[in-house]
C-alpha cells in the first residue's frame, strides 16, 4: 500500500503523521476519528506494504503478529487496540511506546560503559523472560526491535517472525529454511528450529557483543553456508578487542553466544539475574579467554552441526519453568540449628527435582546492624561476615549443576524486602521458615512469612522446622513455644528467630 | 454462527451429554455429528435418539463406518470393530437404524465441508493420521467449490493441519481451550477427536467449537463419568476389553 496522507480515515481511525517508512510497513500515530479519548496511551497503526511484487512472507508475518499481539500481556509489549481484516483491509492498531530503540541508542552512544551495559541487557532479558513464561518466542530480536523507555525498562517490538506455542506456526514448514534476520539469528534457527526460547538468549548475546565491542560477532551473512558457520563457530572474545572489558561480561555475552542451545543460559530470568549481579558470576575460560576458540573445537563441533537436525520444542513457558530461580531466605538472628537444618532439606528437595535451576540464597539484616563510623561494624565488614555466614550454610547444597548466589539486603522490612527482591529478578520458588509460632498468631499479626505468602509472585514454600532436637521429647514442648508466641512482634526478630527462646 | 462438532461417540451416552451440556455452556447455537454415533459403546439407542431429537431441533449429522457397520453388520468378525456391530444392530430399534442408514457421507455447509474419515473417497474411509492423508483429504474436498474447512473424525486424535510456509500441511496439536484463529483466505484440515473414545492416555472426551463468524476453533477436553460408561459396557455383557479401554483413555 502506498503512503496515505495526514487525515485519512481508516476504520475509525484518523491517521496523523508517518512515522516509519520501513521495507514491510508503514507506521503511523492515529487517533480516534469519532473524536474519542485516547485509551490512556498514544496509538500507532502500521499498515503492512503490499504492491504489485511484494513478498508473500511479508503479508504472513503481519497475519502472525496480528495474532500474536492480541495475546500477549504486560508492559513490555505494546498493548493490542485493533486490528482490520486480512483480506479487506489490513492494519494493526497498538500503542505507540515513547522512547529509544537500541539501534538508536547504538547510533548515539555505540560503545557504552560496563554498568550501562548491564543495565540495558538486564532489561531485554526481564522482557524477553516476561515473553517466554507467555508461551512466546520472538525469534527476531534486534537492536531496532527492543526499545527502551525513559524508566529504562525494555519493550519489545515487531513479533512478525514470532512462534506461539497455542497457534499454528504459520512461517514452519518442512523444508525448514531459515527465518530471521541474519546477524543476530541463532545457529538453531539457521537449520530451521523454531520456537527454542534460548534463540532469544543468543540475540540479546549478540547485542550484548555489539555493546561491548562495537561489532557484530558473526558479521551480516548473506549466504547459507556464512549462516551456518555459527553452528560451530565462537566468535572472537570480546576482551581480545577491548582488553578492559571485565572477565565477568564476557563470560555472560560468551554463555548466551554459545552455539548449542543447551550450553546458554536456560532461561532470561537466569541472564538477566547474571547482568544484574555480575559479583556473583561464576568465571570459567569462556570469560578469561582473550584468544579465541582453537580449530581443534571448532572441528569437532563442525562434525558434530553436520549431524544436527529438527526437533520439536516443549512449550516455551513449561522449558523457562522447569530451570526456575529458587530463592532461599535464611534467618540470622539467634536461629536454631534445626531451623536452618530443615530450611536446608526444604531447599535440597526443591533443587533435586529441577536440574538447571539455580539458587539464590538471602539473608536481610536491619540497616542498624552497619555503622559508618565503627569499623567493626562497617558496611563491607558487616556484609562479609553475613556472606560467609550464607556460604557456609549452603554448602552441604552445593551440586555442580546448581549455581549459587549469596546476598545481603538491608533493609527495616524484611518481608518487603524479600517480594522486592523476588519480582526484580525473576524468581519462581520462595524457600524460608514458617515461623512456628507465626503460623499461630497469623489471624492477628501478619508475620513475614505471612506477609510474604501473600503478596508473592510466585510459588512460596513455607519450611515449618521441627523442633530443637533436645526438646523432642518433652511433652510440654508445643505449649511452650505457643505460650512464646505473642511475646515479640518485631518483623526481623520474628522471622529471624522463631525458637530463640527453646534453642 | 457457533457451531459444536462432535465426532465418534461411539454410543457412550455419558460423554456425549457432558460434551453437549459443555457446548451450550460455551453458547453453541447448533450441534453437528460427524459419524460413528454408535459401535464399542453401551447405549447406542439413547445416543441415536438423543442426536435423533437434536437433528430435529437443527443438528447436522453425517454417517460414519461404524454407524454403516450398525446398519448392516458383517458377516464375518475381522476386527474389533466388527465384533460390536452385530450387538449393536440388535440393540437398535428399526427406526433407529433406518435413520442412521440414510445419513449422508459428507456435508457441506457454505466454506465448510463435514466427512467422516477422508474427502478423498469419503467411502473407503480412509484414516487421516499425518500431513500426506490429510493433504489427500484437502485435495479431494476441492471437488466441492468454496471449501475452506475439511472437518472429520474417524482418528481419535485432535490435530489442526495447515499450510505453512512451505507446500506441504503441517501438523499441529492443539492446547485444549485456547481460540486458534483460522482465517478463511487460507485451507484448514482438522481431526477433531473423539467425544466417546478418547486413545491419547487421557480419559476426557473431545469436541471443537467452531466460531465461523470470528473464523475461531476452539479444541475442548471434556472430563465425564467414564467409570459409569466403563460400568455400563460390563454390564450389558460386552468385552471387557472396551471397559478397560475407557478406564484408562487408550
Amino acid at each position: 500500500m502506498k503512503l496515505l496522507e495526514p487525515g485519512t480515515i481508516v476504520d475509525g481511525f484518523t491517521l496523523d503523521d508517518c512515522m516509519h517508512a520501513g521495507g514491510m510497513a508503514h507506521i503511523y500515530r492515529v487517533h480516534y476519528a469519532d473524536g474519542q479519548a485516547d485509551p490512556g496511551f498514544a496509538m500507532a497503526m502500521k499498515v503492512p506494504r503490499m504492491a504489485a511484487g511484494d513478498g508473500a512472507e511479508n503479508i504472513v508475518s503481519f497475519e502472525i503478529e496480528c495474532q500474536i499481539l492480541q495475546v500477549l500481556q504486560g508492559r513490555h509489549v505494546p498493548r493490542f487496540v485493533a486490528a482490520g481484516d486480512l483480506a479487506r483491509l489490513p492494519y494493526l492498531v497498538m500503542e505507540y511506546v515513547r522512547g529509544r530503540t537500541l539501534e538508536q541508542q547504538m547510533a548515539l552512544d555505540p560503545t557504552p560503559d560496563v554498568e550501562h551495559i548491564a543495565r540495558l541487557g538486564t532489561a531485554m532479558a526481564r522482557a524477553v523472560h516476561a515473553l517466554h513464561l507467555q508461551n512466546t518466542v520472538h525469534l527476531d530480536l534486534k537492536p531496532a526491535n527492543v526499545l527502551f523507555r525513559d524508566d529504562s525498562s525494555a519493550v519489545l517490538l515487531d513479533f512478525g517472525l514470532s512462534c506461539h506455542a497455542h497457534y499454528p506456526d504459520l512461517l514452519a514448514e518442512q523444508l525448514r529454511k531459515a527465518v530471521g534476520s541474519p546477524a543476530w539469528m541463532a545457529p538453531e534457527q539457521v537449520v530451521g528450529v523454531r520456537g527454542d526460547p534460548r534463540s532469544d538468549i543468543f540475540a540479546i548475546g549478540v547485542m550484548l557483543y555489539q555493546l561491548c565491542t562495537g561489532k557484530l560477532p558473526f558479521g551480516s551473512p548473506h549466504t547459507a553456508g556464512g549462516l551456518r558457520q555459527r553452528l560451530w563457530v565462537d566468535p572472537v572474545p570480546p576482551r581480545k578487542l577491548k582488553a578492559l572489558l571485565p572477565e565477568w561480561l564476557q563470560e555472560v555475552v560468551m554463555r548466551c553466544l554459545e552455539p548449542e542451545a543447551t550450553r546458554r543460559y536456560p532461561s532470561a530470568a537466569h541472564l538477566a539475574f547474571d547482568l544484574s549481579h555480575h559479583t556473583q558470576v561464576t568465571i570459567t575460560s569462556r570469560g578469561r579467554n582473550t584468544r579465541g576458540t582453537g580449530f581443534g573445537t571448532h572441528f569437532m563441533r563442525w562434525l558434530k552441526a553436520a549431524g544436527m537436525q529438527y526437533k520439536p520444542s516443549p512449550l516455551p513457558a513449561q522449558q523457562v519453568e522447569e530451570v526456575p530461580i529458587i530463592m532461599v531466605a535464611v534467618p540470622h538472628q539467634d536461629v536454631s540449628d534445626a531451623t536452618l537444618y530443615a530450611l536446608r532439606l526444604a531447599v535440597g528437595r526443591s533443587l533435586g527435582t529441577r536440574p538447571g535451576a539455580r539458587l539464590a540464597c538471602l539473608t536481610v539484616i536491619s540497616p542498624s546492624l552497619t555503622s559508618s563510623t565503627d569499623e567493626t561494624k562497617s558496611e563491607t565488614t558487616v556484609h562479609r561476615h553475613h556472606l560467609n555466614r550464607l556460604r557456609h550454610w549452603a554448602q552441604p547444597l552445593d551440586h555442580p549443576g546448581h549455581q549459587t548466589s549469596y546476598h545481603v539486603l538491608e533493609s527495616g522490612d524484611v518481608a518487603q524486602a524479600l517480594l522486592d527482591y523476588a519480582r526484580g529478578n525473576g524468581v519462581s520458588v520462595i524457600v524460608m521458615g514458617a515461623a512456628t509460632h507465626g503460623l499461630k498468631t497469623q489471624r492477628f499479626v501478619a508475620t513475614v512469612p505471612i506477609k510474604v505468602a501473600m503478596d508473592a509472585p510466585c510459588t512460596v514454600i513455607l519450611v515449618k522446622q521441627t523442633l530443637p532436637f533436645e526438646l523432642l521429647d518433652s511433652p510440654d514442648a508445643d505449649t511452650y513455644a505457643t505460650r512464646y508466641s505473642d511475646s515479640d512482634l518485631d518483623a526481623t526478630t520474628l522471622y529471624g528467630d522463631d525458637l530463640r527462646h527453646l534453642g | 454462527m457457533r457451531l459444536a462438532l462432535l465426532s465418534d461417540i461411539h454410543a457412550n451416552m455419558q460423554a456425549l451429554d457432558a460434551c453437549i451440556a459443555h457446548a451450550r455452556t460455551q453458547r453453541a447455537e447448533r450441534f453437528v455429528f460427524l459419524g460413528d454415533l454408535v459401535g464399542y459403546g453401551a447405549d447406542p439407542g439413547p445416543v441415536v435418539d438423543r442426536i435423533m431429537q437434536l437433528s430435529d431441533e437443527g443438528a447436522m449429522a453425517i454417517q460414519g463406518n461404524h454407524d454403516a457397520m450398525a446398519v448392516k453388520p458383517p458377516l464375518e468378525v475381522r476386527t474389533v470393530g466388527d465384533s460390536t456391530a452385530a450387538w449393536t444392530h440388535r440393540h437398535l430399534m428399526p427406526g433407529q437404524r433406518e435413520w442412521l442408514s440414510r445419513l449422508p457421507l459428507t456435508l457441506q455447509d457454505d466454506k465448510t465441508l463435514y466427512v467422516h474419515a477422508s474427502a478423498n473417497e469419503p467411502q473407503a474411509w480412509h484414516y487421516v493420521y499425518d500431513p500426506r492423508a490429510a493433504q489427500a483429504s484437502m485435495d479431494g474436498a476441492a471437488a466441492w467449490p468454496g471449501v475452506r474447512y475439511v472437518f472429520g473424525g474417524h482418528v481419535h486424535f485432535q490435530t489442526l493441519y495447515y499450510q505453512g510456509a512451505g507446500n506441504a500441511l503441517m501438523p499441529f496439536t492443539p492446547q485444549p481451550g485456547v481460540a486458534i484463529p483460522v482465517p478463511p483466505h487460507r485451507h484448514w484440515l482438522a481431526t477433531i477427536g473423539s467425544v466417546g473414545q478418547p486413545r491419547d492416555g487421557n480419559t476426557d472426551a473431545m469436541y471443537c467449537l467452531f466460531d465461523t463468524e470470528r473464523a475461531q476453533l476452539t479444541f475442548h477436553r471434556v472430563s465425564y463419568d467414564h467409570l459409569a460408561a466403563a460400568a455400563a459396557i460390563r454390564k450389558a455383557g460386552l468385552q471387557e476389553f472396551f471397559a478397560n479401554r475407557l478406564e484408562r483413555g487408550r
